[in-house]
């Protein structure tokens, strides 16, 4: 109990107040920026707005699900800990690998129980050094690698005609994609069908938002598709799991 | 429209993109220090490095190929925010998509540039601000977001999100789509342990769809079905 007193300290939270702070306001300034920069290059106020309000729109549901992974987390790691970890840089599973792979090197197990602050620091320590080389690569690398890519992507942009680069990028989410629903069609084959159902209902869902916006023209519609295809999908894995 | 110099605007996105992480992962590398101060603690060093050192087999590699992979999808901009504040494959990259289509920018361009950075930047905001509002209301969220009759809804978070992308992409390309996804049903049917790795699969399977993109276009096969 004492552990779990500790790691909760109301100091913790300041600290991780500070530091998301901080993300939160490097987040503003790219967003007044990139608006101001679309809007002088000659950009419609109105698609810039419509990025803003499906990007908010969309990341609702996700968000919620990464507060659960914060719930889940501060059993073990306390409030503050799981707020800045879900927050900033990783994901659940990176977290909760990372979190079990430094207690088991410290010979401990996640149980509040046996942890001690020093534990908890030395796991916060592990997290963070096993995930950085990705913002470290930003810091180093990015200006020289996007300019290039950049390059070989505007080849043929502008011709009306779509370019290799825009297949490319088809490409890909047809592989990220593919891999997902690969994945869940095998898990329905051996008898876990509900994965491969929620991701059929959300296809049907989409599809039918992309009828509505271009042969009834219910464009408003745009916005919420992704959002709304997800939300009734959910909906349907519950009413099924009953 | 006044004068504006795109490339002066790439240019100071790299340096505060730059800045922004480097203090960022000096604040993140802080806080175990700031901790162990407040808590009287003290970081274990033997288990840290031998913690980093299980986890780097893994993650080193992911890191440096998700890098790779992701700033040219996601542009400069966008690719210094999602690094920065995570949760790339399940949100920000299916968050950048999602606009790129609604303003149907074209990869590459300035315009494009400008939409992914505005969609991360947003994303990220929107995430902070409901674990913000989460944490604050954790005593009274926990039992009804932890209620087992909505737990099928949070683990099928992934199914819905790539069930809606699927209907998008898999229809602007049959032939590029047939056999990425048969194989990995077929992979996943044989080998039961691969679905629990889709992260590191969605990688090969991605650069396996553009080698196939890439056959296809220089055959001329690949029909201009144009989104709307």
């Amino acid at each position: 109990m004492e552990y779990l007193a500790k790691v909760n300290s109301t100091p913790l939270y300041f600290v991780v107040g500070a530091v998301l702070l901080f993300v939160a306001c490097g987040c503003l300034w790219f967003i007044v920026r990139s608006y101001k920069a679309g809007i002088k290059i000659g950009m419609d106020k109105e698609i810039l707005k419509k990025a803003i309000t499906s990007s908010a729109f969309f990341t609702v549901l996700p968000a919620v699900s990464i507060l659960l992974g914060v719930i889940a987390l501060s059993g073990s790691l306390g409030v503050p800990t799981a707020w800045l970890r879900l927050s900033v840089v990783g994901n659940l599973s990176y977290e909760a690998i990372a979190a079990e792979s430094a207690s088991q090197a410290m010979g401990v197990t996640l149980d509040t129980s046996v942890l001690t602050p020093s534990n908890l620091v030395t796991i916060i320590a592990v997290m963070t050094t096993g995930i950085c080389w990705g913002i470290i690569s930003t810091i180093f690398f990015c200006k020289k690698y996007s300019t290039k890519c950049q390059k070989m992507l505007s080849k043929g942009s502008g011709t009306g005609k779509k370019s290799f680069a825009d297949w490319a990028m088809v490409a890909m989410f047809i592989g990220f994609c593919g891999t997902f629903i690969g994945a869940y069609t095998a898990q329905a084959v051996r008898g876990t069908w509900v994965p491969l159902f929620t991701a059929v209902v959300a296809a049907i869902v989409m599809k039918v938002c992309e009828f509505l916006s271009d042969k009834k023209n219910v464009k408003w519609l745009d916005n919420f598709a992704l959002a709304l295809s997800m939300l009734v999908a959910m909906a349907a894995s519950v009413i099924v799991s009953l | 429209m006044e004068s504006f110099d795109y490339s002066e605007y790439e240019k100071s996105l790299h340096r505060d993109g730059r800045i922004m992480n480097a203090i960022g992962i000096a604040l993140l590398f802080s806080i175990p220090f700031i901790f162990s101060l407040i808590l009287g603690a003290h970081i274990e060093w033997k288990g840290y490095v031998s913690g980093v050192l299980r986890l780097s087999l893994t993650y080193l590699p992911i890191c440096v190929v998700e890098f790779l992979v992701y700033v040219p999808i996601l542009g400069a901009g966008a690719s210094y925010l999602s690094f920065i504040t995570g949760n790339i494959i399940n949100m920000k990259l299916p968050c950048a998509y999602n606009a790129r289509e609604i303003a149907g920018t074209e990869a590459g361009t300035p315009e494009d540039g400008i939409i992914t950075t505005l969609s991360v930047a947003v994303s990220s905001l929107v995430t902070m601000l409901v674990i913000f509002i989460g944490v604050l209301l954790l005593i009274p969220l926990t039992p009804i977001l932890q209620n087992p009759t909505l737990k099928p809804a949070f683990d099928n978070l992934l199914p819905a999100l790539f069930g809606a992308l699927a209907a998008q992409y898999f229809t602007k390309s049959w032939k590029i789509t047939a056999v990425p996804l048969i194989l990995m049903t077929l992979l996943c049917i044989l080998i039961p342990s691969l679905v629990k790795q889709t992260t590191v699969m969605m990688i090969v399977v991605g650069a396996m769809a553009i080698g196939i993109a890439f056959l296809l276009y220089k055959k001329g096969l690949l029909e201009e079905k144009e989104e709307k």
